[in-house]
């Protein structure tokens, strides 16, 4: 199963499955069921749609197919796919529950902004999934966009829990691996690094937008004292009367700001995640590695084993060596039975070994081209966040002026 | 030998903790005139002067140095234009000047020297800043200056008793004692003790403005508070805003690619919190100064109403006494004649008094107002030119290797 997707990674963009379709989550919905315990539950599920883009030449539109999902069927999906495709940089699913919020964000899973937010997030993993060029081919992912029924017990089947590897096997691994490619190395320092520094990040910018939304809605103040203070004046009352209601407006025009403000932080809380997955690429290959080095030692403890058995000579303690001379000699028969048995050995190791090196290799380049590919991704995509991030924050600049230069024309005429 | 004028907005230099023998006093003059060492001018107490001192060069009342910079408050600038009367008419002059910065173990002033002629005595009147500005103090001691002036030109104010004392007595604390009502701020200082007559009705004009300076003390009240609050709000976000760039700057590091347009976005927060701090300041220096003032204005206005009803109950009183007596005189006695006279200069002065500050009043808060908004603008706009320049930064493709 790993060679066969090793193997597809030389297939080009255009033949992805982002190409041939349009994928859309187009809706939300409350929805109550009962659990696999039969316990009464609410959650939300997810409306994906797809449409073939092929047959639009012709004049005709494809008909739109749909299904709902619910997040636990997304998370599944990704499972999946981290479990069969180790070496690729698997693209994240949004947040489960909603962090990095400030005061006037609910944190709150059924509330419908963070569903609208969640919803926008779960259609770019499907988009993401799509444009790769390996696992947009994948059955499992076409099935989970087109057959609503008999989805779970499809993904069951292909026994992928069992391929999984479980932490502690993995943690051992990082430890105790000896000789792990440098790349790797370095590669899961940065993705340390990476999600310390957007996580900082995201929760000094939440802080920010509290503090910037308090001085916006403190100016609502002005508009009301204004109109108090017209009330008593002459010819200064119409002058203050209009320049209190565009300190309404500046008050108000927060709410929009920040809420934009909101894409920026979910393209960030992207990559945040992104750093995830491209730890546990790094890990597979220390895991790999050290499963090698391991079999390597194997290989070698037996040959030596085997050496032993036949000059006679023990060079190394062996409890089989101890107890041989407490109860006697072995007869040359018997010895020649355990030669045997370990040449038999031997030789499976040798080519496990080389089998396990080759995957090693092949995993490492496979692997290393995903994210080559990545980086490129990456590198596109936060400068595309910041630009965006810039232009809001010039929108908001340009807002600011022109409140405030209607303001000192209303004052003008006091 | 006028004060200390004000220049460029430098600190005021201050007498530092320093030996005292080593400060000048503040009332020292050039001459070797040396005060004992433990001198430090108490809050309230003020010093004797010889006679022998008087400095006959002084300027006497008219409007001090204009050439201080634009930065000052144009409130008095405005104020200065005020004063149209006939000089001759006048015989008290004052002034206030020398502003001096004195730091001290307990606490941190700054005293200006008010000058009053024909008066001999100088004075030190305190007034605790928070700020040591030049400029700041200059604007006060305009504000002070003007004030006094106002006092002095006013027909009434002037010949008020607690007025003289402020001027001319040598220790403020003993009239304290006496249970007078003194001046602990500006505003107060013509707090003006009921003779216990008692008014029947005001009319309906005077209580009109009464009225409208209540509101209108009310309003600016309010309104200080909640540039207050702005500011305070400011200064809260600029400091999540500098915690905020520098780590645009250290992803930076971690990068390649987006190593510049990371550190180009950290710069570019950097001037934004710049031009915060800027924002902040002038509020802090320009804006709620001056709205303080007028409310102080307002409240002295306010008195000046408390004045006139007082001066009609008066009248009203002599009146009621003349038609009790029952004096077949035809003509009302030159006492209540006077009190009549005095009533109806006064109604004058104070309804010309009072549309001329409401004119003033116009002007200043149009200026002031604007100026708040032209601030506002200028962070707008050196915030968007920060966030401009960086786009073709952002934008630009690097080459490949």
């Amino acid at each position: 199963m790993l060679h066969e997707s090793l193997f597809s990674s030389s297939k080009k963009m255009e033949d992805c499955l982002a190409k041939k379709m349009e994928i859309t989550v187009s809706e939300a919905e409350k929805r109550t069921g009962r659990n696999a315990m039969n316990i009464q539950e609410t959650y939300t599920a997810y409306l994906i749609e797809t449409r073939a883009v092929e047959s639009q030449s012709e004049g005709q539109c494809a008909p739109v197919e749909s299904l709902w999902r619910r997040y636990s069927e997304f998370e599944l999906l990704r499972n999946y796919l981290s479990v069969t495709y180790p070496h690729i940089v698997v693209p994240p699913l949004p947040e489960k529950r909603a962090d990095f919020v400030w005061h006037k964000l609910s944190a709150d899973n059924m509330d419908p902004d963070f569903v609208e937010r969640r919803r926008i997030g779960l259609e770019n993993f499907l988009l993401r999934v799509a444009s790769h060029p390996v696992l947009c081919q994948d059955k499992i992912f076409y099935a989970f966009l087109m057959q609503e029924g008999g989805w779970k017990e499809m993904v069951n089947e292909t026994g992928f829990q069992l391929k999984a590897d479980s932490r502690l096997k993995a943690l051992n691994a990082t430890f105790r691996v000896k000789n792990p490619d440098k790349r790797f190395t370095e590669l899961k320092h940065y993705s340390d690094e990476l999600q310390s520094v957007i996580s900082h990040l995201l929760r000094v910018r939440a802080r920010v937008a509290d503090r910037l939304y308090g001085v916006y809605k403190v100016h609502g103040n002005y508009g009301r004292v204004f109109s108090e203070w017209s009330a008593i004046e002459k010819e200064m009352g119409d002058g203050l009367q209009s320049a209190g209601h565009h300190m309404d407006v500046y008050a108000a025009s927060i709410d929009d700001i920040l809420e934009e403000e909101e894409h920026y932080a979910d393209q960030l809380k992207e990559y945040l995640f992104y750093a995830e997955a491209l730890r546990a690429v790094c890990r597979k290959h220390e895991l790999m590695q050290y499963d090698l080095e391991m079999a390597a030692q194997d290989l070698t403890s037996k040959k030596q084993q085997c050496e032993e058995l036949a000059t006679g000579t023990v060079r190394t303690f062996s409890l089989k060596g101890m107890t041989s001379k407490l109860f006697g000699q072995e007869t040359p028969e018997q010895r020649e039975a355990k030669i045997k048995v370990l040449e038999e050995q031997i030789q499976e190791g040798e080519e496990q070994l080389k089998s396990k090196n080759l995957e090693g290799r092949d995993f490492v380049k496979s692997a290393w081209a995903d994210i080559e590919r990545f980086k490129e991704q990456k590198n596109h995509d936060l400068k595309e966040a910041l630009i965006s991030y810039a232009v809001m924050q010039i929108s908001m600049c340009k807002k600011g002026i022109q409140v405030w230069t209607n303001a000192k024309e209303c004052f003008s005429k006091m | 030998m006028s004060g200390g004028a004000a220049s460029a907005p430098k600190p005021l230099p201050s007498s530092g903790p320093k030996s005292l023998r080593e400060m000048p006093h503040p009332l020292a003059t050039s001459s070797s005139e040396e005060m004992g060492p433990a001198l430090t001018p108490s809050p309230d107490l003020l010093l004797p002067r010889s006679i022998a001192d008087k400095d006959l060069s002084l300027p006497n009342g008219t409007p001090v140095d204009t050439s201080s910079p634009a930065s000052s408050s144009s409130l008095l600038n405005r104020l200065q234009l005020d004063d149209d009367f006939d000089v001759e008419t006048r015989d008290l002059f004052v002034t206030v000047d020398d502003p001096k910065k004195h730091v001290c173990t307990m606490e941190t002033y700054i005293t200006y020297r008010v000058t009053t002629k024909p008066l001999p005595e100088k004075f030190v009147v305190k007034g605790v800043v928070d700020r040591f500005s030049e400029e700041f103090v200059e604007t006060r001691r305009k504000a002070l200056d003007k004030f006094l002036k106002r006092i002095t030109d006013h027909p009434v104010l002037s010949f008020n008793e607690h007025f003289n004392v402020f001027l001319t007595a040598k220790d403020l604390n003993a009239y304290k004692k006496q249970g007078m009502a003194l001046l602990s701020k500006m505003g107060e200082s013509v707090k003006y003790v009921t003779g216990g007559y008692k008014l029947r009705s005001r009319p309906l004009e005077f209580a009109a403005i009464g009225d409208y300076l209540d509101t209108f003390s009310l309003k600016l009240g309010t309104i200080d508070r909640i540039a207050q609050r702005i500011i305070k709000e400011q200064l809260e976000y600029l400091v999540e805003l500098r915690e905020y760039g520098p780590v645009y700057s250290t992803w930076g590091g971690l990068e390649v690619e987006l190593s510049e347009p990371l550190e180009g976005v950290s710069a570019c927060i950097g001037n934004c919190c710049t031009a915060l701090e800027e924002l902040s300041e002038d509020m802090t220096e320009d804006f709620l100064p001056v709205l303080r003032e007028y409310i102080l204005y307002a409240e002295s206005m306010k008195n000046v109403l408390k004045k006139r009803d007082q001066v009609q109950a008066e009248y009203e009183a002599k009146l009621e006494a003349v038609a009790l007596k029952r004096e077949d005189r035809p003509k009302v006695p030159t006492d209540v004649e006077k009190c009549q006279d005095r009533v109806e200069c006064f109604n004058a002065d104070l309804k010309a008094d009072m549309e001329r500050w409401q004119n003033n009043k116009r002007q200043d808060f149009r200026q002031l107002l604007m100026g708040m908004a032209d601030k506002n603008i200028q962070y707008y706009e050196k915030c968007l030119t920060a966030w401009e320049s960086i786009i073709p930064l952002l934008q630009d493709k690097p080459e490949t290797k």
